[in-house]
């Protein structure tokens, strides 16, 4: 199970000589199995939301627990994949892939069982001795979205993780994110800059206010994951909808509005 | 396998060009004291066995063992140094300070305290090469991303799993790189050594022969001297290949 409460989470930075305020009392549970996006202007805390619910940033005040576990650190079942990929240049694909399940001292049988149904799933299994080096942008993401995967992760945490990719290599990653979670039905927090990928990939969309974040809207999103959502009106409609919130909250900055 | 026929091609290509300006200049200089390349390498060939060899023999241990003994010292406190701003903050000074110093000064000191044999050779090269190899692992695990951190972490990675997957393998080339260049230092300090204090290796060859006026012998203790260099050079290099076989797939 895999359902996450954030209540009244703050996280305050101390810079060398300033103090940030991320995330103030920020609230939001995730039902089990419920797919998320969240989306907020620039710089407003959704990363930071993102690591303390990985367990890699202590809150301030408030808390966060994943299933009934508070989070103190890491989790078992807990998949983080950054926008960087997070990808080691020094490890062929199998061993990245397989990083997650070495750390967790998982048996080596059992680890290259789990490493190569994920390759396949993500189609990179002809690639498993390269090394990240050698393959393109979305080939990378692929490999992140394998070493998830190779986890049996039930809650997958996304860091703006499409970014970095052009957008016909980028609608191909979002397919294959909507595959696998209606496949295997995780929770999954997807953090983004796009508001169509927002749309496409999160069932509630959450926008964040301007830093410190707080939950400004959810927009209940029924349709996500419906076949061919993307071309429907009810889609655009959606997507106008965050647009409007969006700019309310400042995200387009002042010489756009 | 095409690399190494290249490789060796160029090889032979720059030892044909740095024969013959070494034949031209000796020409030029006219004088016993530079023999031309053909009886130096004639004179080479005729000692190799019986002189060259064993001499090179005692300078490669010497050299290996301290590059060896500096490296295993200095990667693993370099590493810590670099990756935790506490121990820096104490070891840095001291680090910054003592740096800059000519090891070589001590030559003397450890004449005194250990000798002529091996011993003060070994412990000034791998003084030499361990400040060198410090400071490289250090600033090397400094520029680590912290995304790469971030990621090992999410994944339930420790302190010593964070260094075994991340900090070592990531500092790795930049070892290799400080390694190369120390192999020159090193030579080049073992050469001073062994000619200053001494009754073997080929530093001590080549000064003996400079006593005894006998100029080809000499140069072909240059020549094995130099010969030592690039086989170590070489070493390293493949070793790299084979250690840091991610630094060389293309995109």
């Amino acid at each position: 199970m895999a359902r996450v409460d954030v209540q009244a989470l703050s996280v305050t930075y101390e810079g060398v000589d300033r103090r940030v305020d991320a995330l103030h009392s920020l609230d939001l549970s995730i039902d089990d199995g419920e797919p998320i996006a969240i989306i907020g202007p620039s710089g407003c805390g959704k990363s930071t939301l993102l690591l303390a619910t990985a367990g890699l940033v202590a809150p301030t005040s408030g808390s966060v627990r994943v299933g009934d576990e508070p989070v103190v650190g890491p989790r078992l079942h807990t998949a983080l994949i950054l926008q960087d990929f997070g990808l080691l240049p020094w490890k062929t694909v199998m061993h990245n892939a397989a990083l997650g399940l070495e750390i967790r001292r998982v048996p080596a049988p059992e680890r290259a069982r789990l490493v190569t149904e994920a390759l396949e799933r993500v189609g990179l299994a002809e690639f498993a001795n390269a090394y990240p080096g050698e393959l393109s942008g979305g080939m990378r993401q692929r490999l992140a979205v394998a070493r998830a995967l190779a986890l049996e992760a039930d809650l997958l945490l996304m860091d703006e993780p499409l970014s970095a990719l052009d957008a016909l290599t980028r609608e191909d990653l979002q397919g294959l994110l909507l595959d696998i979670w209606r496949q295997r039905g995780h929770t999954s927090v997807l953090v983004t800059h796009s508001i169509e990928e927002a749309v496409y990939l999160g069932r509630r969309v959450v926008v964040l206010t301007p830093r410190p974040g707080r939950v400004a809207a959810i927009v209940e999103n029924p349709e996500m994951g419906d076949d061919d959502f993307r071309d429907t009106p009810a889609f655009y409609e959606r997507c106008a909808e965050l647009r409007r919130l969006l700019a309310a909250e400042g995200a387009f900055g002042e010489a756009a509005s | 396998m095409k690399a190494a026929v290249r490789k060796i091609v160029g090889y032979a290509g720059a030892v044909a060009i740095l024969l013959a300006g070494w034949q031209v200049l000796a020409m030029i200089v006219d004088s016993p004291a530079l023999p031309g390349p053909a009886p130096a390498l004639q004179t080479f060939g005729n000692l190799f066995f019986a002189a060259l060899l064993p001499e090179a023999l005692v300078s490669a241990w010497r050299v290996v063992v301290s590059m060896a003994l500096g490296t295993a010292l200095a990667v693993p406190l370099g590493l810590v140094l670099g990756r935790s701003p506490r121990i820096d903050a104490v070891a840095a000074p001291l680090i910054f300070l003592t740096y800059p110093v000519p090891k070589i000064v001590f030559l003397p000191v450890l004449l005194v305290l250990f000798g002529i044999g091996s011993v003060p050779k070994i412990v000034l090269i791998t003084l030499i090469v361990f400040f060198q190899i410090l400071v490289t692992a250090r600033d090397a695990a400094r520029a680590i991303p912290p995304g790469s951190v971030l990621s090992v972490r999410s994944l339930g990675a420790g302190g010593t799993q964070v260094f075994r997957h991340v900090v070592v393998p990531a500092a790795l080339p930049d070892v290799f790189t400080a390694l190369r260049i120390s192999t020159g230092t090193a030579i080049a300090v073992l050469f001073f050594s062994e000619s200053i204090a001494g009754t073997d290796g080929i530093g001590y060859y080549i000064i003996d022969a400079w006593s005894r006026i006998a100029y080809r012998d000499m140069f072909a203790g240059i020549i094995a001297m130099a010969v030592l260099g690039v086989v170590l050079y070489e070493l390293l290099e493949m070793a790299e290949a084979r250690v840091c076989r991610w630094t060389r797939v293309g995109r």
